[in-house]
Order: C-alpha cells, then sequence, then structure tokens
C-alpha cells in the first residue's frame, strides 16, 4: 500500500511534469499537407522570451491556415516542441521532429543549433537560425543547410559599435581609447561575439571589458555590476537572454549606470524594461522591425486568430517587440515555402524544396505590403552565397513606456565582418573535416 | 605570481570604499543564501530528507503570492491591503503544501531509506513546477514590492575616500532575514514545538515513545521552511522578478549547507554568509585573472576544501560510524 502510493506520487509527478518537456503528440506530414515544427520553451527560465516569440511564430502560421488555407491551397501542420531553451531538449526535439519530414526546423537556441549544423545536409533538413547561431554560417558554400538572416550576432555588434562611434561625434575612429563593457549569457549565443571583440578590440583601438554571467546566476549578477563600477567602462553591451536581461537592466539602474550608454542586442523586450522601473528609461537596443500592432497583418490575426480563440497570446501584447519577432520569424518560414512551391512547381514541398526556397527568398517592399507587413522591416533577399544578407538595423529607446525607433536602418560594418566571418567558415570546416564539399545546386 | 597573491590585495588597500560595497554585497547574498538554506536544514533536521524541493518552493511560494495579488486586482481590491491579504493567502498555500506533502509523501513513505525520501523530494520539485506552469504560467512576473511596503532608492556614503551605495532593498532584506532566522532560531530553542523538533531530529523511535506526534512536526518543519521560502522568494524576486530562473539560485544553499552542516541554524547562517562574501571577493579581485564567472563555481570549490578538513561542517554533528 505503502509503496503503491509513493507509486502515485511519482505517477502524478511525471504526468504533471511530462507535457511540459515532451515532444507534442504525433502529427506528421501527409500528402497533402506541409508539417512544420516550432522548437519553443514556454517553460523554464528563459520562457519570459520564449513565450512572446512562440505566441508569435504560432498565431501567423495558424493565421495562414484559417484565412487561406495555408500557403498554396495547402495547410500547415504546425506542432510545438517545448525545449525549456535546453540544447539537450532541443535534440530531444529534432530527434522527434525528424522522420516527420519537417520542412525546416527553428532551433531557437544557439546552442541547439551548433550541433545540428553538421546533421542539418545528412538529413536534408534545413535549419533556419533567424539571427541567431553561428555567425559565420552565413557562407552558404560551406553551410548549404543553414540560414540566418537578416543579422548575425558579428553584424549586431558592429552596428552597437558603430552607433557608440556616431554618439561619440564621428566614425569608428572614435572608439579609440574608449572602454566597453560586454555583459553576457556564458553560453554559446553570448560567447559568440567574443572572436570579433577580440580583433576589434585591437583594431579599432577600444579596450574591452568582458563581464560574463552564468546561466545559475542570471538573477545574481551584483558582482558583475559592481565590476562596472570599478572599472567604469564609458559604454555596456548587453547580449542578453530570458531572466538575464531583466536583472541586468535593474542591476544597471541600481548601479547608477548612465542608460543612455547601456545597449543591447536585439533581445530585449518591453517587459524586461519595465520591470526596472522609471530609471530604465535611456536603455537602448537594437531592432530590424516595427514594434506595434498597426499593420493590416496584426488585425488579421486578431480577426481570425485571436477572436476565435486559436492564439495564447494575451491581446494587449500583440505588436510587443518579441512578438512581432516571432511574426517575423513565421514569416521567412511561410515566405521560403512559398517559394519553393513557386520554384518547383509542386504544391507539398519537402525540407531540400524548402532550403532552395530559402536561397531564393526575395521580400520586397511590394511583398512586404501584399503580406500585410509594409513598413515593418526592411526587404529580405538570400542567395546561395549569402545565407544571412547582413541587413541594416536601427536603435530603438525604451522611454520608460515603450521603444521608441531613434535612429535610421545602418548596415553593419561589412569591412569587418565579411573577412572574418570567412576565415571562421573556413576554421570550422577543417575542424569537422573532412566537411563535405557543397554539392546542392544552386538557383541564382 | 603577483597578479593572483598581490594585486587583489593592493587593489582593495587602494579602493577600500570598494572594498567595504563587496562586502556589503556579499553580506546581503550571503544572507539570502542562508534563508533558503535555512529551509534545508529544518526539514533535515526533522526528517532526515534532504529537499531537494527547496528551490522550487521559493518560485511556487512567490508566484502564489504575486498570482493571488493579481487575481484580487482584476476583482477590482488591489493596493497595500490586497498585497498583504495575498501574503496571508500565500502563506496558507505553503501551510496546505506541507499538510499535502506529509499526507502524501511522507507518511506513506515513512521508515524507507533516506534515498527513497530524497528521490520522493525530485517528484515534488517536477509536479510543483508543473502546477506552477499550469496555474501561473511560464512569464516572470513583477514582485509586488511597492504594494509590500518595501522600499526603493538608495543611501550613498561617503566613506573611505570613496562612496558606498547601500540600496534601500538590501538593507530591508537583510534585516528581514535577520529578523526571521531570529525567530526561527528562538522558536525551536526555546518553545515546546522546537524541543519536540530536536526530539525527532535525534530520534524518532525515542520522540514517538514520548508522545511527540511525528505526523504534526512534519508539517510544521515543512510549513516552516516553507514560509522561509516566501520570504526568500520576495526578496530575490524583488531584486529581478520571479522566475523559474530563482530555483537554481537555491542549490546555492547546497555549498552553504556543507560548510555550515546540514543539521545546524547557526551554521546555515554562518555557512550563508561565508559563501556569500567568499564568492563575491573572488568573484571581483580574481574573477579577471581568467576572464570572469568564476562565482558560478566558486562557492562550491569552498566546499569542497571544507568536505576535505571538516565533512560534517563548521557546526555540523560530527559523524561516528562503527565499522
Amino acid at each position: 500500500m505503502k509503496l503503491s502510493k509513493a507509486a502515485f506520487l511519482l505517477s502524478a509527478a511525471l504526468v504533471a511534469g511530462a507535457p511540459l518537456a515532451a515532444p507534442a503528440p504525433a502529427a506528421a506530414q501527409s500528402a497533402d499537407t506541409i508539417y512544420v515544427p516550432l522548437f519553443t520553451y514556454r517553460t523554464g527560465a528563459f520562457a519570459g522570451s520564449g513565450i512572446p516569440i512562440a505566441n508569435g511564430m504560432r498565431d501567423y502560421l495558424t493565421l495562414l491556415n484559417e484565412r487561406d488555407g495555408g500557403i498554396g491551397g495547402v495547410k500547415l501542420v504546425i506542432e510545438e516542441c517545448e525545449t525549456s531553451y535546453d540544447a539537450k531538449k532541443g535534440l530531444e526535439c529534432y530527434e522527434a521532429v525528424k522522420p516527420k519530414s519537417p520542412v525546416m526546423v527553428n532551433p531557437w537556441s544557439t546552442g541547439t543549433t551548433l550541433p545540428l549544423i553538421p546533421r542539418a545536409a545528412v538529413d536534408k533538413i534545413p535549419v533556419l537560425s533567424m539571427a541567431y547561431g553561428l555567425s559565420s554560417s552565413a557562407k552558404g558554400e560551406t553551410f548549404p543547410w543553414i540560414f540566418n538572416p537578416p543579422a548575425t550576432y558579428w553584424d549586431g555588434f558592429t552596428q552597437i559599435l558603430q552607433y557608440i562611434a556616431e554618439q561619440e561625434g564621428g566614425g569608428v575612429e572614435k572608439l579609440k581609447g574608449l572602454k566597453i563593457g560586454y555583459i553576457f549569457l556564458d553560453a554559446s549565443f553570448g560567447r559568440e561575439p567574443l572572436p570579433l571583440i577580440d580583433k576589434l578590440s585591437k583594431e579599432l583601438g577600444f579596450e574591452a571589458k568582458l563581464y560574463p554571467v552564468a546561466a545559475s546566476d542570471m538573477q545574481n549578477q551584483s558582482s558583475q555590476w559592481l565590476s562596472v563600477r570599478r572599472d567604469r567602462p564609458n559604454y555596456m553591451i548587453l547580449y542578453g537572454w530570458g531572466a538575464l536581461n531583466p536583472t541586468a537592466i535593474n542591476e544597471a539602474v541600481r548601479t547608477g549606470f548612465p542608460m543612455e550608454k547601456f545597449i543591447s542586442i536585439w533581445w530585449p523586450s518591453e517587459d524586461d524594461a519595465a520591470g526596472a522601473g522609471p530609471g530604465a528609461a535611456g536603455f537602448k537596443t537594437l531592432n530590424w522591425h516595427a514594434v506595434g500592432a498597426d499593420f493590416p497583418l496584426h488585425q488579421d490575426i486578431r480577426t481570425h486568430v485571436v477572436d476565435k480563440g486559436l492564439s495564447q497570446t494575451a491581446p494587449d501584447k500583440i505588436g510587443q517587440v518579441l512578438y512581432n519577432r516571432g511574426v517575423y520569424n513565421s514569416m521567412l518560414i511561410a515566405e521560403a515555402i512559398r517559394k519553393a512551391q513557386e520554384i518547383t512547381g509542386k504544391k507539398v514541398v519537402t525540407g531540400e524544396d524548402v532550403r532552395r526556397g530559402l536561397e531564393n527568398l526575395n521580400i520586397d517592399e511590394a511583398r512586404l505590403e501584399e503580406i500585410g507587413l509594409g513598413g515593418f522591416t526592411s526587404p529580405v533577399k538570400l542567395t546561395c552565397a549569402d545565407h544571412n544578407g547582413h541587413f541594416p538595423t536601427f536603435v530603438q529607446r525604451w522611454d520608460g513606456d515603450s521603444y521608441e525607433k531613434i535612429t535610421d536602418y545602418a548596415p553593419p560594418l561589412s569591412q569587418y565582418v565579411l573577412p572574418l566571418l570567412e576565415e571562421d567558415a573556413k576554421a570550422f570546416a577543417e575542424r569537422n573535416a573532412p566537411w563535405p564539399a557543397r554539392t546542392e545546386p544552386c538557383d541564382n | 605570481m603577483y597578479d593572483v597573491f598581490m594585486d587583489p590585495f593592493v587593489q582593495m588597500a587602494q579602493m577600500p570604499d570598494l572594498l567595504v560595497q563587496v562586502l556589503w554585497e556579499g553580506l546581503v547574498s550571503g544572507v539570502l543564501y542562508a534563508l533558503i538554506a535555512l529551509g534545508f536544514v529544518l526539514i533535515f533536521k526533522a526528517s532526515g530528507v534532504f529537499n531537494f524541493a527547496q528551490g522550487i518552493m521559493v518560485v511556487f511560494s512567490a508566484l502564489s503570492l504575486v498570482g493571488i495579488y493579481q487575481f484580487l486586482a482584476r476583482n477590482g481590491f488591489s493596493g497595500h491591503l490586497a498585497a498583504f491579504v495575498a501574503l496571508v493567502g500565500a502563506i496558507g498555500v505553503m501551510f496546505l503544501l506541507a499538510v499535502a506533502v506529509e499526507k502524501i509523501v511522507l507518511r506513506p513513505l515513512v521508515n524507507q531509506p533516506d534515498i527513497i525520501l530524497f528521490m520522493a523530494t525530485f517528484g515534488i520539485t517536477w509536479f510543483l513546477i508543473g502546477l506552477g506552469e499550469i496555474i501561473f504560467g511560464g512569464e516572470p512576473k513583477a514582485m509586488i514590492s511597492d504594494q509590500l511596503f518595501l522600499p526603493r532608492g538608495a543611501w550613498n556614503v561617503d566613506m573611505l575616500g570613496g562612496m558606498v551605495v547601500f540600496q534601500k532593498l538590501d538593507v530591508a532584506a537583510a534585516v528581514i532575514a535577520s529578523l526571521m532566522i531570529a525567530s526561527l532560531a528562538v522558536f525551536f530553542q526555546k518553545t515546546r514545538i522546537g524541543r519536540a523538533l530536536r526530539a525527532v531530529a535525534d530520534s524518532h523511535k525515542a520522540a514517538l515513545s514520548v508522545g511527540i506526534s511525528l505526523n504534526q512536526i512534519w508539517v510544521i518543519v515543512w510549513f516552516a521552511a516553507g514560509v522561509v521560502a516566501l520570504v526568500a522568494g520576495i526578496m530575490w524576486g524583488a531584486r529581478s522578478n520571479v522566475s523559474f530562473s530563482l530555483q537554481i539560485i537555491a542549490l546555492k544553499a547546497l555549498p552553504v549547507l556543507i560548510l555550515g552542516g546540514f543539521t545546524s541554524v547557526p551554521g546555515a547562517i554562518v555557512g550563508g554568509l561565508i559563501i556569500g562574501v567568499g564568492e563575491k571577493l573572488a568573484e571581483f579581485y580574481w574573477g579577471p585573472l581568467v576572464g570572469g564567472g568564476i562565482e558560478a563555481w566558486f562557492a562550491y570549490v569552498i566546499a569542497l576544501v571544507f568536505l576535505l578538513f571538516r565533512p560534517q561542517g563548521l557546526f555540523g554533528d560530527k559523524i561516528i560510524e562503527r565499522i
């Protein structure tokens, strides 16, 4: 009897926990559907960032099913797999969805993306790591199955440097002699720009101070900010995720760091900044798309998805930074499938077809208007050689209530990034020798 | 060699205000670690169980507080009074949890080996994670600091040729945690229930033979651990927000316990302070030598050193095994 109760307890715990960690029930690509798995994290330490992105991605694809009957008349099978932003679970999700012939995977984690890079070519499943993952996977010649538009972490870092130089009254020569702090999640994502920082600090003459934050200490950053107080950097750059972002903003406010000189890569949300109170005003982040829900597409999402009870999004969250990031991600997914249908003439496309679709992706302003996202972002065009595009981004400023765009779109410092990407792609192939030479055909 | 053995001390001498600041930050962290460790100690003393669920109890109690407040606010009842109603509600939730744990987990597992009880606390952890996410969602929640009268802002004190910043919230956290620890110590040292708890800790059988209800004691200690978790959750949550990543911080209590001893309340306090101050000093003065980020593991190094020389911890009972 005692043991049976213990067994009951364990069963109850498993029943409560299992649905949150395990892949969703089986749903495979059939003859008349296209299977699009979404790796999401609605649970765990990173859920604060993961939930709005998951909502944006899902709502956009659900809209296509509800309003248009799918893409090109083919319904999408949308299936979420919960990763908790854990690379191990991400790989489990990958293995779970692989037999169901996904047309692509979106890992939403640099830690998951990295081990998928060698597998993608073998399994013929393209990986879309939108503005995250390995920066040099932009090189299509070396990584024909990996796509990371619209900008790499390296691009983002140079865009922040460029903004700093402008604040100092000129070009990158103004960076000389500055002390720039870099606070980051001490994981694959945050460490990604370190080679670039090392190189640029020497070339451009600024001093880089590194402040790594372990995932276990995301909400315990007082040491890092004490070091900031000692080192007195002129500017701080943030590459954070999950609970790291609101804590960093909070600590910056607490220690009196000038918020106008605190600039982040594109991940912090409204909630991340709002939690620090009015003192967070002036905090800045990069972005490449609009914030807000004043677009025809958002209206359609409300009408066809939210009002029908098909969304998990709170109405007031529609249009926030990370929700729109999810929308943007699904726009890329949908347009790649559409392009694949156009190139191959098939309705039900495969991963191989969608890889070609991604390589020929061309979302110009006219197409953005058709989608209902006119003025939402800058056009996206990829090629066989360039799987990223290195598109421009802008700086947005937190005014205490919302993010406000304060600069025009500006391109990255490609003269520094591109040679380094080339070098890094080559080094990656050498490290992983024998790295297969590209055999995939090119359509452009 | 100079960088390791001399430079940090030169820095301390040159910038004494920063040294005081580091010590203060370490002290605040240490008090909060001690608070979490105290929850472990209470349960370990009473039932010999290392409660792996203590971390999620911190998150679950804080989520209950914020969740109840949000529920009240949605129904038109907000402000300070609502916050204190939510506080009472959260304490009630922790009491119900204690009763449920005793009835569903502990009672059926009486006389089972310690490892079984330990694994059962894993089950409680996953159950509470799932339940918390189902009820409250996975999004981080802002702590209701203002409604609970937790102060904002800082006192900037000019001293030692520089300035030391004392965040009012940190001062409040240190004071509240110290009061909490002191009252628990008095409760368990001076009251009848406290003596009963110590009797249970010494020997379950002997305690039962003099009429002490084991079940009642377990409910009391799990409830006390739940209240301690709630206070820790409020304080950590007010420093950033209430999210499931807080449960990871609770694992910092492990080196604290190794240092202080699993059965010692003063040990949890002293261990917390040593770990809190030690890791801040190490990160601040020695961290830059290895690229930073040593805080995440330094506490375990301190604990390892203690394990080598004093396996029972600073104040733990000496382990005597007959072979």
